[in-house]
């Protein structure tokens, strides 16, 4: 990695996070790979409310002319993001530009859980569930974050 | 008088009348001679990186240039797709080592040359070994790898107290690049000319597809393949990652995208569009190659031979509607963070961490405070966030020399922030730390001293 700039660039912008209160970032790799890390966000407000979702970050060797991969390892019960932990935001993927930073993407996905919204659906159940009875929705989320199922999928418990 | 070889023609003997005589075909300060035309067959040592659709051509173009000492690196093995444009390879030669094919059959062509074949990842090779070479010459087909190896020539590059290029430090680069009927040939020249991360605006990010876009409502076949790609393959295939350089996972992803593509009705998905999304490879001109290449190959018998004024510094290759060709001089970024000579700090090698993050606070040009600072991917100090902090907190008493490696000079990175007026603004700045005393350089008080 030493040679890639992107490392440097990288690590300039992980030396000046400014986190949300609830958002806490580990390197798993330790203090010399920093291109991987975790991200966990515990929403306080909204559907999501004292969740714990984890998301996992592996930065590109040509950031920040690419955008971070992103999943979420927390098994969720979210219109925007799939049971594979795929998750649907715009700066993730067609709207990223290289003036965006690690920062940006943290706000994003936060928001994501405050505001959920039906009309990216990556869970099309949820997304229509969402979209036409938001309080079996908000019933589902409880149910999927405390443990137990929705529909044939089991989510574990997050909060 | 004459021997024998002197009464046939010679194969060189074009090259000859370019490099032996003076002329209207040289430049006027040229200084033509045979040992220049031995010179460049026995010492010049010249790299390509990559043996594809541009190596190929590179590697017969500099070998029928007289170019004597080749070496090539590739990590790729030939397919059947390639055989159309990269005409070194064969039916039969399908699923070996480009690099070592291509050497072998430029070799059995053009007789009196050397090509080393290297199949490995540039990655794998030490830095030094990049060292070795008089020029290296691009062939190479992602960002990624330029910008590698960008990195790695512009590290030998050293700079004098004037912040002047050191000459023989310069380990110039020329780079091709062709995508359809587009194509650009430069030279980088590391210290003078802008280097690919001066110029990384060229390159303009790939547009991605929305994911819910490909979940949801696919329209086009490469739709379709992103969707087996990028959610399919993550549900099937639990923790497995995908691997674009293995032909079972392609195979794969291509059967999916044809099963999706037949659901919503959409045509055009083939195994061939299916590397291309993937691996983001627009479809290949052979000639766009040829051009490229030989503009190239030209630039770096110039640059050997110095037989005449080289391509400055940029040039673009259009063939859609009509044909473009147009030369642009960039100018490099003083302050690039890759080839900017950044800001000379000496230090004695008994300076701590913590003292050296105080003396670039107080540093006339830098008034860097709360700096973090990296030294060739090793995060010596960082100030956030916490985690890290305390990680490398150990550090702080520590003298840099030491976590340096003890080498007398070398470039570390420092983030931190400073004012500009009256505002805080960050910054991230590229310095060459010197330590007096060190292999007897730097600072002549010191030299002959303690
Ligand atoms: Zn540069």
């Amino acid at each position: 990695m030493d040679f890639f700039i992107s490392y440097i660039l990288h690590i300039a912008d992980i030396s000046e996070l400014n986190l949300p209160k609830s958002c806490a970032i580990t390197f798993p790799n330790g203090k010399d790979d920093l291109m991987y890390f975790e991200v966990s966000i515990r929403p306080d407000e909204g559907y999501y409310s004292g969740g714990n979702f984890l998301f996992s970050f592996q930065v590109s060797p040509i950031y920040p002319h690419e955008a971070p991969k992103v999943k979420c390892k927390t098994k969720v019960y979210h219109p925007n993001i799939d049971l594979e932990g795929n998750v649907c935001l715009n700066i993730l993927r067609e709207d990223w530009k290289p003036v965006l930073n690690i920062n940006t993407i943290i706000y994003g996905l936060y928001h994501l859980f405050t505001e959920p919204n039906s009309e990216d659906p990556l869970n099309h159940d949820a997304a229509a569930v969402l979209r036409d009875n938001p309080k079996l929705f908000e019933s589902n989320v409880r149910r999927a974050m405390t443990g137990g199922y929705v529909g044939q999928n089991f989510f574990p418990r997050c909060i | 008088m004459a021997d024998s070889t002197t009464n046939q023609p010679s194969r060189t003997r074009d090259l000859d009348k370019l490099l032996l005589r003076p002329g209207n075909l040289v430049a006027p300060i040229f200084d033509p001679g045979a040992q220049l035309r031995d010179d460049i067959g026995e010492y010049a040592r010249i790299l390509v990186v990559g043996a594809g659709g541009l190596g190929c051509e590179l590697l017969k173009d500099l070998a029928l240039s007289g170019f004597k000492n080749l070496e090539v690196i590739d990590m790729d093995r030939i397919e059947v797709t390639n055989l159309n444009r990269q005409f070194l390879f064969r039916l039969e030669d399908v699923g070996k080592p480009k690099a070592e094919v291509a050497a072998k059959r430029v070799m059995e062509r053009v007789s009196g040359v050397n090509i080393v074949p290297h199949f490995c990842r540039i990655e794998d090779k030490e830095i030094e070994f990049y060292n070795d070479f008089s020029i290296i010459v691009l062939g190479l087909d992602s960002i990624e790898a330029r910008s590698y190896i960008n990195a790695v020539a512009c590290s030998f590059l050293e700079y004098d107290s004037n912040d002047n290029p050191i000459e023989e430090t310069v380990k110039p680069m020329v780079d091709g690049g062709t995508e359809g009927f587009k194509g650009h040939a430069r030279i980088i020249m590391p210290g003078s000319t802008p280097c690919f991360e001066c110029t990384i605006w060229l390159f303009p990010p790939q547009v991605k597809f929305p994911l819910c876009t490909l979940a949801e409502t696919p329209r086009t076949p490469a739709h379709c393949i992103e969707y087996a790609h990028l959610i399919k393959w993550d549900e099937v295939h639990s923790g497995k990652s995908f691997d674009p350089d293995e032909p079972e996972h392609m195979k794969w992803v291509y059967t999916e995208a044809v099963k999706r593509a037949e659901l919503f009705g959409i045509q055009g998905v083939t195994y061939s569009l299916t590397q291309g999304v993937v691996k983001n490879i627009i479809p290949a001109i052979a000639s766009t190659n040829a051009i490229v290449s030989a503009a190239c190959a030209l630039e770096t018998l110039k640059l050997v031979s110095g037989c005449s004024k080289t391509l400055s510094n940029y040039l673009t290759y259009n063939g859609v509607e009509g044909l473009h060709v147009k030369v642009t001089e960039f100018v490099r970024d003083k302050d690039c963070l890759v080839c900017g000579p950044g800001v000379l700090v000496e230090l004695d090698t008994t300076v701590t961490l913590q003292k050296f993050i105080d003396i670039l606070e107080e540093h006339p040009t830098l008034l860097l405070s709360k700096a973090s600072v990296t030294h060739r991917g090793k995060n010596l100090y960082m100030q956030a966030p916490p985690v890290l902090e305390e990680m490398t907190r150990s550090n702080l008493k520590l003298p840099l020399f030491e976590l340096m490696g003890k080498v007398s000079k070398d470039v570390v990175h420092v983030t931190g922030s400073t004012t500009k007026n009256d505002q805080k603004t960050s910054c991230l700045r590229k310095l060459r730390i010197a330590f007096k005393g060190v292999d007897g350089m730097t600072d002549t008080d010191m030299a002959g001293g303690a």
